[in-house]
C-alpha cells in the first residue's frame, strides 16, 4: 500500500520484538465469530493516476461555476477569491496540524486564530469572537442555547425571514433541549418582520430574539427596534449577519446585539457544494464570554516574557466539564477561519469596503434591469443589499434549466419555501455588467 | 539550536493606504450609497482592518507557519487523533472546479457527479461499519455524536418510549460523549472500568434498566484496548431495549477486521479527519458522518442521496429528525475520505489497521520498562502509559510532553483518559517509517533517564521551541482575546 512505508524486513523485526509470528495474534482478543473472514465489499484500490481519472470523470458530470455565470446565493456566494489564500492554507504546517494542544509548537495556528478572532470582533463591533463554529446555522443554534442558559428562560423568538435551512437547524437543536420557539411572521408588503406581531409576544419569558440581517430575502430588517424590545425585558438580542454586508451596514455591536453569528463562506472560502464553511460567533461582556461555546485563543507571555498565545477559558469545554460544558463542540473549522482571516487581511480596510459597495451597486443595477422585463415585479418594498426577490407568473425551475444550457445559473426558486413564482437573485462583485445584461436579455426571451 | 521568534500581529504591520488586492473596476453606474440604503442602516466607522500588501500577507503567514508543528513537519503521536499522512493527491482531486466551484442549490441534474460521490461514500461507510444507511451531514465527530443521539432519541420516542433518558458512558470515555448527551437532554450514567481496562460487565448489569436509552462506547477504548466482552455488553443493553452507540474516534484499529455492526452497535460515527485521513487543518474542518442500522435509517437527518434508475436524487428519510447543518455537510472534506477509500481498497484498509496496531504494540513493548504500563495486554492502534514513576522523581507528564517538543516531536495526548494517573496516550499510525518510531522511542527513553539525572531540565522544558512554556493561568485570569487599536 503506497502510504504504508513498512518493509517486510522491518515488519519481521517488529514481530520478533513482540515475540509473535503474525500480526493476526494482536487481534486475538476480538471474539472470533464477529471477526471478518472476507474482504470488505469495496472496489479494488486505485493507483494515483486511476484515482485522478475517476475524480475527473465525476467532476465532469457537474456543471461548475467556472463554466457558467451564477446569480444564485441564498447562503453560498460566488465572490472573488484572491489566489494567495490557497497557497497559504496549502502549507503543511497549517493544513496538517491539529488543535493547538501544545502551544509552544503551535504559535502559527494560535496567533492566526487570535488574529481571526480580532478581525471578526472588529467587523461585528463586538468585544470577543471564538475560534469558529461549523457553519452559520449551527452557530445560531448554539447562540440560542447560550441565551437560554444565560437567561434561564426556555423560549426563543425566531423570525420567519430567517434562512429556512437555518430555521430547521435551530429547531432541531432547540427541540432536543425542550426549548420552545415562537415565530414572527413577515409583512408581505415590506418583506420584513411584521412589527404588529411583536405585540403578541410575552417578552418577559423570552430568552432571545433573533434577527437575520440582511434577511433571507436580502432585505434590511429594522434590527434596532427588536433589540430595544427584548432588552426592555431582560432577554438577549442575537443577530445573524452576512460578513460581507458588514462593510456597508451598521455593526451589530452598535445596534446593541448581545451575540452575533454568521456564516463565513463568503470570506474567501470555496463554495464546495455548501461545505466546509465556517460559522463565526461573537459576543460582549465577560459574563457572556464565559458562556460562549467553542475554542478561544488568548494572549499571554512565556517564562521569559515573550508574547505568546494559548487556548484559554477551557473550563467551559467538554474535555474538562464533560456534561456540564457549554457545548459539545471541539474540532471546528480552523482552516476555514484561517481563510476568512487571510481574506480580510488581503482585502484590507479599503478593499473590504469596496467589495461591499460593489455588491450593493451591482445588485441594484441588476434588479433595475430585471424589472424592465414585462411580467416581473419586485414583491417587497424594503431596501436590500446583495440579494433580492423577483416575482412573476413563471416556473423558475424550468427557466433555470434553460438558462443553464445558455451558460447561466439563475436565482433560487422559492416555491420550495411556499412562494410560487418567486425567485431569489444574488449578485456579487464578481459579476460584470456584460454578464448581467446578457442574462437580462436571455431571461426576457424566456418569460 | 534555540530559535526564539516572535512574529508581529498582522495589525502591527499595517500602513495606512496600503492594499493587497484590487477588484475589477465598477462597471455599472455608481449610485450614492445613502440613496440605496437608508442612513440608519449604514456603518458609521469603517472596520479597522490591516492595510498590507500581498507580499506582506504571504510573509506574515509563512513566518507564522514556521512556528507550527504538523504531520508534514514531524512525528505527531497524539493519541485518539490519528495524525496520519494526508495524501496530496486527495487535495488535488477535490480542488477540481467540478467539486470546489459548485453551488449547493444547483439543479440536481447539473451536480450528478457530486451526488454520485455522496451516494458511493455513504454506501462504503455503511459497508465498513456493517450497518445499513449513512448521513454525511455532521461536520465533526462531536456533531456526529449529536446526530446519533438525536436519532436514538427520536427512535425511542417513535416507539412510545420517550421516557428513556439515561445514556450509559464508561468512565474512560471522551469528554464529548457526556457533553453530547447533555445537548439532547440525556442523563449520563457512568459505567466503571474493570481491571482489564474494559467495561465492568457486572456493574453494567446493575446500571441498565427501563430508562436506558443506550450505551456509548469507543472500541477499542481510550486505553487502546479492545473490549473482549463486547458481545455480552451489547446483549445486556439490547435486552433492556437500549441501543449501542459506537464512537468512531478509534476506528483506525478495526478497518476490515471487525465491523461495529457485527459487534452489535446500532449507530457509528466516523471521524473522517482521523481514520480516513482528511487533513486536520489546525482544528478542522473535520467530518463526522454516521451510519445506522436498518431500524434507525428512517430517522437520519436529511437530505440523503438515493439512486433512482441511473439518476441520483436528494431525499428525506421517512421519520427524519430534521436538519443538523446547512446544505450537505463538509462536502470537500468527505470527498477526500472517498478518495482515501478508493486509494486503499479493501486489502489496503485492512493493512492500515494491521500496521497501525503493529506499530503501537512495538512501541509499547519498547517503552514499558521505563514508563509504567497500567494494563499489560496487546493494545490496538494506540496505548496508554503512565508517568507515575517519573512523578515520584518530581517530573510530571506535562514536563515529559514539553521535553518531547525539544526533540522535534508533537507530544502524545496527556492526562487522558482520566482513569489513568499521569496518562500518556501514544498513537503512532501506520504511515510512519520504522526509523521514526525508533527515534521517538530513543527520545522517550532519554527523557526517562533525564528524569532521574537532571529533572530540572524537564520541568523547565521546552528549551528549543519558538517560545518557552506559556502562562496559561494568566491567559485565563486576565483574558486578552483580541487585538485592540492602541
Amino acid at each position: 500500500m503506497r502510504y504504508i512505508p513498512l518493509t517486510q524486513a522491518e515488519k519481521q523485526e517488529m514481530l520478533d520484538t513482540l515475540g509473535i509470528s503474525s500480526v493476526q495474534e494482536l487481534f486475538d482478543d476480538i471474539p472470533q465469530h464477529i471477526r471478518l473472514d472476507t474482504d470488505l465489499d469495496l472496489p479494488e484500490a486505485l493507483t494515483e493516476a486511476e484515482l485522478v481519472k475517476h475524480f475527473q470523470a465525476l467532476a465532469q458530470k457537474n456543471t461548475d461555476l467556472n463554466s457558467v455565470v451564477s446569480f444564485m446565493g441564498a447562503g453560498a456566494y460566488d465572490h472573488l477569491i484572491p489566489s494567495a489564500i490557497k497557497h497559504i492554507v496549502g502549507r503543511g504546517e497549517f493544513l496538517t496540524a491539529y488543535t493547538p494542544y501544545q502551544a509552544e509548537i503551535s504559535q502559527g495556528v494560535l496567533q492566526s486564530t487570535f488574529e481571526y478572532q480580532s478581525l471578526i470582533a472588529e467587523i461585528t463591533g463586538m468585544e470577543v469572537a471564538n475560534a469558529s463554529m461549523y457553519d452559520g446555522a449551527t452557530a445560531l443554534a448554539e447562540a440560542c442555547l447560550m441565551a437560554c442558559a444565560a437567561t434561564r428562560r426556555e423560549l426563543v423568538v425566531l423570525p420567519s425571514t430567517l434562512h429556512p435551512e437555518w430555521q430547521e437547524v435551530v429547531k432541531l437543536y432547540l427541540e432536543n433541549q425542550d426549548v420552545q420557539i415562537a415565530y414572527l411572521p413577515y409583512d408581505g408588503q415590506t418583506g420584513l418582520i411584521d412589527a404588529q406581531a411583536l405585540e403578541g409576544v410575552n417578552w418577559s419569558e423570552v430568552a432571545c430574539v433573533v434577527v437575520q440581517q440582511p434577511n433571507f430575502f436580502g432585505l434590511l430588517e429594522n434590527a434596532a427596534c427588536l433589540g430595544e424590545r427584548i432588552h426592555e425585558h431582560g432577554g438577549l438580542f442575537i443577530m445573524a449577519v452576512d460578513p460581507i454586508s458588514l462593510s456597508v451596514l451598521k455593526a451589530p455591536g452598535e445596534l446593541g446585539a448581545d451575540i452575533v453569528v454568521g456564516d463565513g463562506q463568503s470570506l474567501g472560502n470555496a463554495m464546495g457544494f455548501g461545505g466546509p464553511s465556517l460559522g463565526f460567533f461573537a459576543t460582549s461582556g465577560s459574563k457572556l464570554v464565559r458562556r460562549m461555546p467553542g475554542r478561544v485563543v488568548g494572549e499571554t507571555v512565556d517564562t521569559e516574557g515573550r508574547r505568546g498565545f494559548v487556548l484559554t477559558l477551557q473550563t467551559r469545554e467538554q474535555h474538562i466539564r464533560r456534561e456540564k460544558a457549554t457545548s459539545n463542540i471541539c474540532s471546528n473549522q480552523a482552516l476555514n477561519a484561517l481563510v476568512a482571516a487571510i481574506y480580510l487581511n488581503i482585502l484590507g480596510k479599503e478593499g473590504y469596503q469596496e467589495v461591499g459597495n460593489h455588491c450593493l451597486q451591482k445588485a441594484h443595477y441588476f434588479k433595475q434591469q430585471i424589472l424592465t422585463i414585462d411580467g416581473l415585479s419586485s414583491p417587497f418594498s424594503a431596501p436590500s443589499f446583495r440579494e433580492f426577490v423577483i416575482q412573476g407568473d413563471v416556473d423558475w425551475e424550468e427557466i433555470n434549466l434553460k438558462l443553464l444550457e445558455k451558460g447561466f445559473l439563475g436565482g433560487l426558486p422559492l416555491d420550495r419555501y411556499g412562494l410560487p413564482g418567486h425567485v431569489l437573485f444574488s449578485v456579487t462583485e464578481a459579476r460584470t455588467k456584460e454578464e448581467m445584461d446578457t442574462f437580462t436579455t436571455l431571461l426576457r426571451g424566456l418569460i | 539550536m534555540t530559535t526564539k521568534r516572535v512574529v508581529p500581529l498582522i495589525f502591527e504591520r499595517s500602513t495606512p493606504g496600503r492594499r493587497g488586492y484590487r477588484l475589477p473596476a465598477l462597471d455599472v453606474p455608481e449610485v450614492s450609497i445613502d440613496q440605496l440604503i437608508p442612513q440608519e442602516h449604514l456603518r458609521t466607522q469603517p472596520a479597522e482592518l490591516p492595510e498590507v500588501s500581498e507580499l506582506e500577507v504571504i510573509r506574515h503567514y509563512t513566518q507564522l507557519s514556521r512556528l507550527n508543528h504538523g504531520v508534514d513537519v514531524g512525528f505527531y503521536p497524539l493519541g485518539s487523533c490519528t495524525m496520519k499522512y494526508n495524501p496530496r493527491v486527495h487535495e488535488d482531486v477535490t480542488s477540481l472546479p467540478g467539486f470546489a466551484a459548485i453551488h449547493p442549490y444547483q439543479p440536481e441534474s447539473s451536480v450528478q457527479g457530486a451526488l454520485e460521490l455522496m451516494y458511493n461514500l455513504s454506501e462504503y461507510l455503511a459497508i465498513i461499519s456493517g450497518l445499513e444507511a449513512t448521513t454525511l451531514q455532521p461536520a465533526a465527530g462531536a456533531h456526529g455524536e449529536l446526530a446519533g443521539l438525536m436519532v436514538i432519541k427520536a427512535f425511542h420516542a417513535h416507539n412510545g418510549e420517550g421516557h428513556r433518558n439515561e445514556m450509559l458512558i464508561p468512565d474512560s470515555a471522551h469528554g464529548t460523549n457526556p457533553a453530547s448527551c447533555a445537548m439532547v437532554g440525556y442523563k449520563v450514567v457512568e459505567v466503571p472500568s474493570d481491571d482489564r481496562g474494559g467495561v465492568d460487565v457486572e456493574a453494567l448489569k446493575k446500571l441498565v434498566g427501563p430508562n436506558t436509552a443506550g450505551l456509548m462506547l469507543t472500541n477499542p477504548n481510550t486505553l487502546g484496548l479492545f473490549d473482549e466482552n463486547i458481545c455480552t455488553i451489547s446483549q445486556i443493553v439490547h435486552d433492556v431495549g437500549g441501543l449501542l452507540y459506537y464512537d468512531g474516534a478509534n476506528a483506525n484499529a478495526i478497518l476490515g477486521i471487525v465491523r461495529p455492526g457485527d459487534m452489535g452497535f446500532d449507530v457509528v460515527h466516523y471521524n473522517l479527519h482521523k481514520t480516513f485521513s482528511t487533513p486536520h487543518g489546525g482544528g478542522g474542518p473535520g467530518s463526522g458522518p454516521i451510519s445506522v442500522s436498518k431500524d434507525l435509517a428512517p430517522f437520519l437527518p436529511g437530505p440523503v442521496v438515493r439512486k433512482e434508475g441511473d439518476k441520483y436524487v436528494f431525499a428525506t428519510p421517512e421519520h427524519s429528525i430534521g436538519r443538523l447543518k446547512s446544505f450537505y455537510g463538509n462536502f470537500l472534506v468527505y470527498a477526500k475520505a472517498y478518495a482515501y477509500i478508493l486509494s486503499h481498497g479493501p486489502q489496503g484498509l485492512r493493512e492500515v489497521s494491521e500496521i497501525a496496531v503493529l506499530h503501537a504494540n512495538y512501541m509499547m513493548r519498547r517503552l514499558q520498562d521505563v514508563y509504567y504500563l497500567p494494563v499489560d495486554r496487546h493494545c490496538k492502534h494506540e496505548f496508554v502509559l503512565s508517568g507515575m514513576w517519573q512523578k515520584e522523581l518530581g517530573v510530571r507528564t506535562t514536563d515529559i510532553a514539553k521535553r518531547l517538543l525539544d526533540y522535534g516531536y508533537h507530544a502524545p495526548t496527556v492526562y487522558f483518559p482520566l482513569i489513568v494517573d499521569e496518562a500518556i496516550m501514544i498513537e503512532p499510525t501506520e504511515t510512519e517509517p520504522k526509523s521514526t518510531l525508533d527515534e521517538f522511542i530513543e527520545a522517550m527513553r532519554a527523557i526517562a533517564q533525564e528524569a532521574k539525572d537532571n529533572p530540572e531540565n524537564l520541568t523547565s522544558a521546552p528549551h528549543h521551541t519558538p517560545v518557552t512554556r506559556l502562562d496559561e493561568s494568566r491567559a485565563a485570569r486576565q483574558p486578552i482575546l483580541r487585538w485592540q487599536k492602541s
